[in-house]
């Protein structure tokens, strides 16, 4: 975009209130985490001025995707484990529009595993978030695969058999991974900081959030929550920088450069302390929507000009 | 099938030439031998003379099958007539082949007609390999035994005076036979090789136009048959191309930006076909990660824009029924195609079959009403991607586009189309909503509602796959249900009273009705008319609308004695011990039929993987007609 057609975009802006993008009464249950997230969202929206109009949340199924339906946006709740695909195919087609996709440990990390695992490689320009509670909530407590070893749940009422499975690893693991954050809901400055870092990176940023989920793993976090030591704050020049109020909190911290992707991996390993922050970011890693779309105009004269082009190559001429 | 002899004057040798009104030719070979090339070819040169033409692709379901194996056999069929061809006929009349192994397979299959003449790569009786040349024996005996006219031609040596490599370009030998065996004009045969050869030197155009005149003269000498199946030129151009060629330049025409697919066999043909030409007129062809991802990324392409297409088959279109009733319940609009194959599961697919109607029409868990429409000629093929266009996004549903493995490889010639504006999708709507609509707000006769796009100022909602309200308010009372239900129902009718009722071939009354949808539309019209030029009173009903039906099909079946569908689907044979009225699984269509319409429908049905002969349904036909013990 030009200066002089950045300063006309300035002009027309208006000025949004929190207000203007809070849709239903959220019917999440007490303190749960998914509410900071949503909080966190609709700041986001009015500091960086997003049009309601042209912002979209799209969502699987679960907890987590009821988020959209508490947002004044467009929405689309969609069905279980396919939020990234639909995100995909409307951001393919109107790359004009701000795509947000909520998604839980279920929705992404089991039943939309594989749709997880291409959307890294698409690399479009999305941002994801992960709510990741390590446990299925809307269907009343099942273990899901973030859940840690002996998670006692519905399911597996003696404990779970199975290592949780580190989605932050497992991304980082992809090729064409090119933003990747934690997050944790109990630090509501640091979600929003890390989200707005996440919604400017051009290309899909996956954030995963860890998430309380009181009515039914009460204890899973807190430990963290009450212990700031065993929370490790990442900064740097080009991440993350944190507040001097925050900094008294948090002591634990770490410069890392989120293009150090070895060392981002070394960290994404860490169970505990809990890393916070970007632990990779890569801007030169193309976007899906870039090299597909050729930002040619279709009209009904181009498309009569290379269909009768091609009627020209089939045609038995009398 | 009338025949004339005739003596020609004009030729060096004593041919005697039969005029015909159609004839099934085919021709074999191992894969890469260019059987194919060949064969469409020969199709090409007899539409430009202003034949009917129908061709089929005999594809091995291997991609490097054994050289001179029953299982690599590849091909093509060709059928040509007089006056327009619908349909791929029954029993081959003549067969080329490369080799005996490939030819086996046809003969196996009984896919030659008794007597039939056989012209056979004679090179194999003198292979230095001692088991060639035994097998070549033993099944030239085989077929001599059986009553096949067999001509042995020294393809390869013939060749071999002419180029250094005979096995690239005996196909253009044979189209040179073939040429002089059906009086095809040689002209038209050397401007066709120019134009396959197009791209390539003169020279390689050059030394394939000598093996064309090589071909020709040597059956000129040596055959002393030929025919003539007279036609009359073509006035208007016409177009040659595949089933699912015509599905992707028809997905072009109908002003669509988005195909989103996962490859599937014999569906991937059509998107492979978009991928080359769709890009250059700024759509894209996305190929997904897997078929629930293609289906799931149309519907939100179709969300935030025009109305997108996803393009599968059978296992893949059970893998994209949650996502279908997902646009159903939101009401966003979808084209989905189907080209059909053996199934259950894994099936046959490279086979056609007419098995998923009943899964189109009621797939997807809960009601979900959407439209399903089924092509039936390779033109419809075309057209129907605008039509399932335009139907979608002026009712927000999904339409199904069922066609087959069979329509999807064959070849028939039709007039090129003429572009008209109103095929194309109209910008999408980015005004802004009056304040206070609705995105639901449900017309109470129609069932319709105004779509709201993103990007709509005052249009914000959450769309839910959930049960919602005028608002887009997940709902969680019955009212409110109902009301979404009722709804999305009506549309159907909504859709229902602007179809015309079906026209009937033939007469408009009489003994027996057949009715039938999809690919074997051609095969069955020739059923009637032989049957009807029999002294039969017979006429036939195809359905391209099969949910909704369109008005009037009740006094249609009405006004005959008997109805039967015709079907690529199983039915229970009434002459199985077991099975009796109470138990008997009718064909999809009958049964359909039969709910639908309280009449007495009757059904018969193959699913031998190849097209329906037009031969097996007049013995159907005439079985149904003519009483026990009256026949002769």
């Amino acid at each position: 975009m030009s200066a002089a057609s950045v300063c006309l975009h300035h002009l027309m802006e208006e000025r949004r209130t929190l207000e203007d993008y809070q849709g239903g009464v959220p019917r999440w249950c007490k303190g749960c985490g998914d509410n900071a997230i949503l909080a966190a969202m609709q700041r986001l929206c009015r500091d960086e001025g997003l049009r309601p109009e042209k912002t979209v949340f799209v969502s699987g199924i679960g907890c987590s995707s009821r988020l959209p339906h508490y947002m004044r946006t467009y929405g689309f709740h969609g069905i279980h484990g396919r939020a990234l695909p639909i995100a995909e195919g409307i951001k393919l087609t109107r790359p004009d529009l701000h795509v947000f996709v909520n998604t839980g440990d279920g929705d992404c990390c089991s039943i939309g595993a594989a749709h997880w695992i291409h959307a890294i490689r698409y690399n479009m320009n999305l941002t994801v978030m992960l709510h990741d509670n390590h446990i299925y909530g809307l269907t009343k407590k099942q273990a899901s695969p973030t859940s840690p070893l002996g998670t006692k749940s519905n399911t597996t009422p003696r404990g779970s058999y199975l290592d949780a499975m580190s989605p932050l690893t497992v991304t980082l693991g992809v090729q064409n991974a090119s933003f990747v954050a934690q997050a944790v809901d109990w630090i509501p400055e640091s979600l929003f900081q890390i989200m707005t870092a996440a919604f400017r990176h051009r290309g899909l940023s996956f954030v995963r959030i860890l998430q309380r989920c009181p009515e039914f793993v009460g204890n899973m976090f807190e430990p963290w929550v009450h212990d700031p030591q065993r929370m490790l704050m990442l900064t740097h020049e080009d991440g993350i920088q944190i507040s001097p109020a925050l900094q008294k909190i948090y002591r634990n911290q770490v410069v890392h450069d989120p293009l150090d992707i070895n060392r981002a991996r070394e960290i994404a390993s860490s169970e505990d302390p809990i890393p916070v922050g970007i632990l990779y970011r890569n801007p030169a890693v193309p976007c899906y929507e870039d090299l597909r779309r050729a930002g040619m105009l279709r009209t009904a004269d181009s498309i009569q000009g290379s269909l009768e082009a091609e009627f020209d190559k089939f045609t038995v001429w009398p | 099938m009338s025949a004339a002899v005739e003596m020609t004057g004009s030729r060096t040798s004593a041919k005697r030439v039969v005029t015909l009104d159609q004839a099934v030719v085919e021709i074999m070979s191992d894969s890469g031998e260019g059987a194919q090339k060949c064969g469409q070819s020969f199709g090409s040169i007899a539409a430009r003379m202003g034949n009917g033409v129908w061709t089929v692709e005999i594809i091995p379901a291997e991609i490097q099958p054994p050289a001179r194996s029953i299982a690599g056999a590849s091909g093509n069929r060709i059928r040509i007539g007089s006056k327009r061809v619908t349909n791929g006929g029954d029993e081959a009349d003549l067969v080329i082949a490369f080799n005996e192994q490939v030819l086996l397979g046809r003969v196996n299959a009984g896919e030659l007609k008794p007597g039939c003449i056989i012209l056979l790569e004679s090179m194999w009786a003198e292979s230095s390999d001692g088991k060639i040349a035994s097998q070549y024996r033993e099944t030239l005996g085989r077929l001599l035994a059986e009553g096949y006219r067999v001509h042995e031609v020294p393809m390869e040596s013939e060749c071999r005076k002419l180029v250094s490599d005979p096995r690239k370009g005996k196909n253009m030998f044979v189209l040179g036979m073939l040429c002089n065996l059906y009086s095809l004009d040689m002209d038209l045969a050397r401007e066709q090789i120019a134009f396959i050869f197009g791209k390539k030197a003169d020279k390689i155009i050059k030394s394939n136009v000598a093996l064309l005149e090589a071909g020709c003269a040597w059956a000129e000498q040596n055959l002393e048959f030929g025919y003539r199946l007279p036609a009359v030129r073509a006035t208007e151009p016409q177009l040659v191309i595949n089933g699912n060629t015509a599905i992707g330049l028809g997905v072009l025409a109908s002003g669509m930006d988005i195909c989103a697919m996962y490859p599937i066999t014999p569906a991937t043909s059509a998107s492979h076909y978009l991928s080359d030409v769709f890009e250059r007129a700024g759509g894209i062809v996305h190929q997904a990660e897997d078929e629930i991802a293609a289906c799931a990324f149309a519907i939100g392409s179709s969300y935030a824009g025009k109305v997108a297409v996803t393009i599968t088959s059978g296992p893949g279109y059970s893998l994209k029924q949650e996502g279908i009733g997902l646009a159903v319940m939101a009401e966003i609009p979808l084209v989905v195609v189907n080209v059909q194959r053996g199934g259950p599961s894994t099936g046959q697919p490279t086979k056609a079959e007419q098995s998923d109607l009943l899964t189109a029409m009621f797939g997807s868990h809960g009601d979900a009403p959407k439209v399903v429409m089924a092509t039936s000629t390779i033109e419809d093929c075309f057209y129907s991607m605008i039509t399932a266009r335009r139907i979608a996004e002026a009712f927000n549903m999904v339409v199904v586009v069922l066609s087959d493995a069979s329509l999807a490889t064959a070849q028939q010639p039709f007039p090129r189309p003429q572009f008209s504006a109103d095929w194309v999708a109209p910008p999408i709507d980015q005004n802004p909503v009056p304040e206070g609509a609705k995105p639901y707000d449900w017309d109470p006769v129609t069932g319709l509602s105004r779509r709201f796009v993103p990007g709509q100022p005052n249009g914000m909602h959450t769309l839910t796959g959930l049960a919602h309200d005028r608002s887009s308010r997940v709902a969680y009372d019955g009212e409110t249900n109902e009301q979404g239900m009722h709804a999305r129902s009506l549309k159907l009718a909504a859709l229902q009273k602007m179809l015309a009722p079906p026209k009937v071939f033939g007469a408009e009354e009489g003994d027996l009705l057949v009715v039938g949808w999809g690919s074997t539309r051609g095969a069955i019209e020739e059923s009637v008319e032989k049957m009807c030029a029999e002294g039969y009173k017979v006429s036939s009903l195809h359905l391209t609308f099969l949910q909704p039906m369109p008005g009037g099909i009740k006094e249609i079946l009405q006004r005959f004695k008997q109805v039967i569908t015709i079907e690529g689907n199983w039915s229970d044979r009434p002459e199985d011990p077991l099975i009796d009225d109470s138990n008997r699984r009718y064909s999809a269509l009958a049964m359909l039929l039969r709910a639908r319409y309280l009449v007495d429908v009757d059904c018969w049905s193959e699913i031998r993987g190849r097209p329906i002969k037009p031969s097996s349904i007049c013995a159907v036909l005439r079985k149904r007609l003519v009483p026990e013990g009256t026949r002769s």
